[in-house]
């Protein structure tokens, strides 16, 4: 019966699942403090930072995920250097998530009136006091959709690993299958339909983030 | 805010130490005695994972045996295929033990052991098709798919698809054959099931291993002759030249009859 090799096949796909998940948490984290770091700093430093960060964006946004493992896992073991799959593998996402984050940062920080820092600043809090209390909490606040996004993406990306040879949910559904052919269509709905579960809770915890932290005045205040 | 932001930064420490840690502890840990076998774990009864979540098949449980008598430590790393030569030229994996065939293209890249395994190619239908091949004219208008850098979509090429060979077949027309390729013959053979390709070129024990599952039939065998061998990086010759005093060693016991019993009878 359909519904027992799906139940058999639990354990080995919740083994998968683990790997996902642990892999996308990492690399999104990862990313986020990346790209906040670079996001300011292409708004409010002096040049060559914010030109320097720009040049790193179109490299990392221009090369296709896939090359990315490959030159990282491959291209370092050629020059002597072995690292594990997996940190290779959240090397990789982090790196091309960061580009990716980097515009969503700016975009919120963006849309903070320029008067506010200014205003900061003239009521005496330093630069850093200013970003600190002043445009960080509304960047984070404002960034929330696009953020939650993103992190759906990263999850989505982790599949391409496998050509490295990280062992993720979709790769264990596939020896399954392997296993028990006829049985290809429930295992990979199975499959769906735990990404799906864990996207959908991802973008209802962050969407309760963002009811949360609603900046009253500011947004259409109609979040659901 | 402020207590969130010193919660933030406390986890952010946290996990940056942790990373720290755990880096430095894979890069410290180097066994001398290891060796890491590098497969592609969707070929049975090659290699497969079994119900255990264990890689496992003739591959797998031969290239364990000669490497433990080696007295090594063997690891398995499954990985696609297509990546297997890079990983082993780059030291990412010492050996490959994938149904691989000893082929010159590949020989320039790698070494090769002595042939552990002979195969044909064989023409996957499904159950119910009514194609039957009796010569190579019988391919003619045929829908066939493969495994991307297999030998069998590199027959189909070479041969089916060549005019030049056709010829030395009697054959003087083109046959319009469409190759599909695929990640995995697992894909192929789903495609297969589907009714979206008409025969898929497989390696004839895996052939017969999917066609066991019942969807499928084995109608015909092209006779190609290939070897399998295990592929070691081409400096490594001192390990290659162990490799195969091992092997031929294994071939001549019991253990090795069985193993072949176990998996191709």
């Amino acid at each position: 019966m359909a519904i027992d090799i799906v139940l058999d096949s639990f354990p080995q796909l919740m083994k998968g699942l683990a790997v996902t998940i642990g892999l996308t948490l990492t690399s999104v984290f990862f990313a986020s403090i990346l790209a906040i770091i670079m996001a300011i700093g292409r708004s409010y430093s002096r040049q060559p930072i914010p030109f320097l960060i720009l040049i790193y964006e179109k490299i990392f946004r221009g090369i296709p995920l896939l090359v990315l493992f490959i030159l990282i896992y491959f291209g370092l073991a050629q020059a002597g250097i072995i690292i594990d799959v997996f940190i290779a593998a959240v090397i990789g996402l982090a790196l091309h998530s960061t580009a990716y984050q980097i515009q969503i940062f700016r975009s919120a920080i963006n849309s903070i009136p320029e008067g506010q820092f200014t205003a900061a600043r003239s009521v005496g809090m330093s630069n850093f006091k200013a970003m600190r209390h002043i445009i960080i909490p509304q960047m984070l606040r404002l960034s929330i959709p696009g953020w939650s996004n993103e992190f759906t993406i990263v999850l989505k990306d982790t599949s391409i690993t496998i050509a490295i040879g990280v062992i993720d949910l979709m790769r264990q559904g596939r020896y399954i299958i392997v296993r028990e052919p006829e049985s290809a269509l429930y295992i990979l709905l199975f499959i769906a339909l735990i990404y799906f579960i864990l996207v959908f809770s991802i973008n209802r915890g962050l969407s309760y983030l963002e009811k949360r932290y609603i900046i009253s005045g500011l947004e259409v205040n109609n979040t659901r | 805010m402020k207590k969130e932001m010193k919660a933030i930064s406390m986890v952010l420490i946290i996990s940056v130490v942790s990373l720290a840690v755990v880096l430095s502890g894979c890069t410290e840990e180097e066994k001398k005695n290891k060796i890491i076998v590098g497969t592609e774990a969707l070929f049975p009864p090659f290699e497969y994972v079994d119900e255990d979540g264990e890689i496992t098949g003739f591959d797998i449980e031969m290239v364990t045996a000669i490497l433990t008598d080696l007295g090594y430590e063997v690891e398995i790393k499954d990985m696609a295929f297509q990546q297997l030569i890079g990983a082993v030229q780059t030291g990412i994996i010492d050996v490959i033990a994938a149904g691989m065939t000893i082929t010159d293209e590949r020989l320039e890249q790698i070494s090769f052991s002595i042939p552990y395994y002979t195969s044909d190619q064989s023409v996957l239908v499904k159950s119910d098709s009514t194609i039957t091949i009796t010569n190579y004219s019988d391919f003619a208008d045929l829908t066939l798919g493969a495994q991307t850098g297999t030998t069998g979509a590199l027959w189909v090429e070479e041969h089916l698809m060549n005019d030049t060979w056709l010829k030395e077949q009697n054959i003087n027309y083109t046959l319009n054959i469409t190759l599909d390729t695929y990640v995995s013959y697992t894909d192929a053979v789903q495609d297969l099931r589907i009714g979206r390709i008409d025969a898929v070129i497989i390696d004839n024990p895996v052939g017969n291993a999917f066609a066991e599952e019942g969807a499928t039939k084995v109608i015909y065998v092209i006779s190609t002759n290939e070897s399998f061998g295990l592929g070691v990086k081409k400096e490594n010759t001192e390990l290659l030249q162990k490799i195969d005093q091992a092997l031929e060693d294994y071939m001549a016991t019991e253990e090795w009859n069985n193993l072949v019993l176990k998996y191709f009878e």
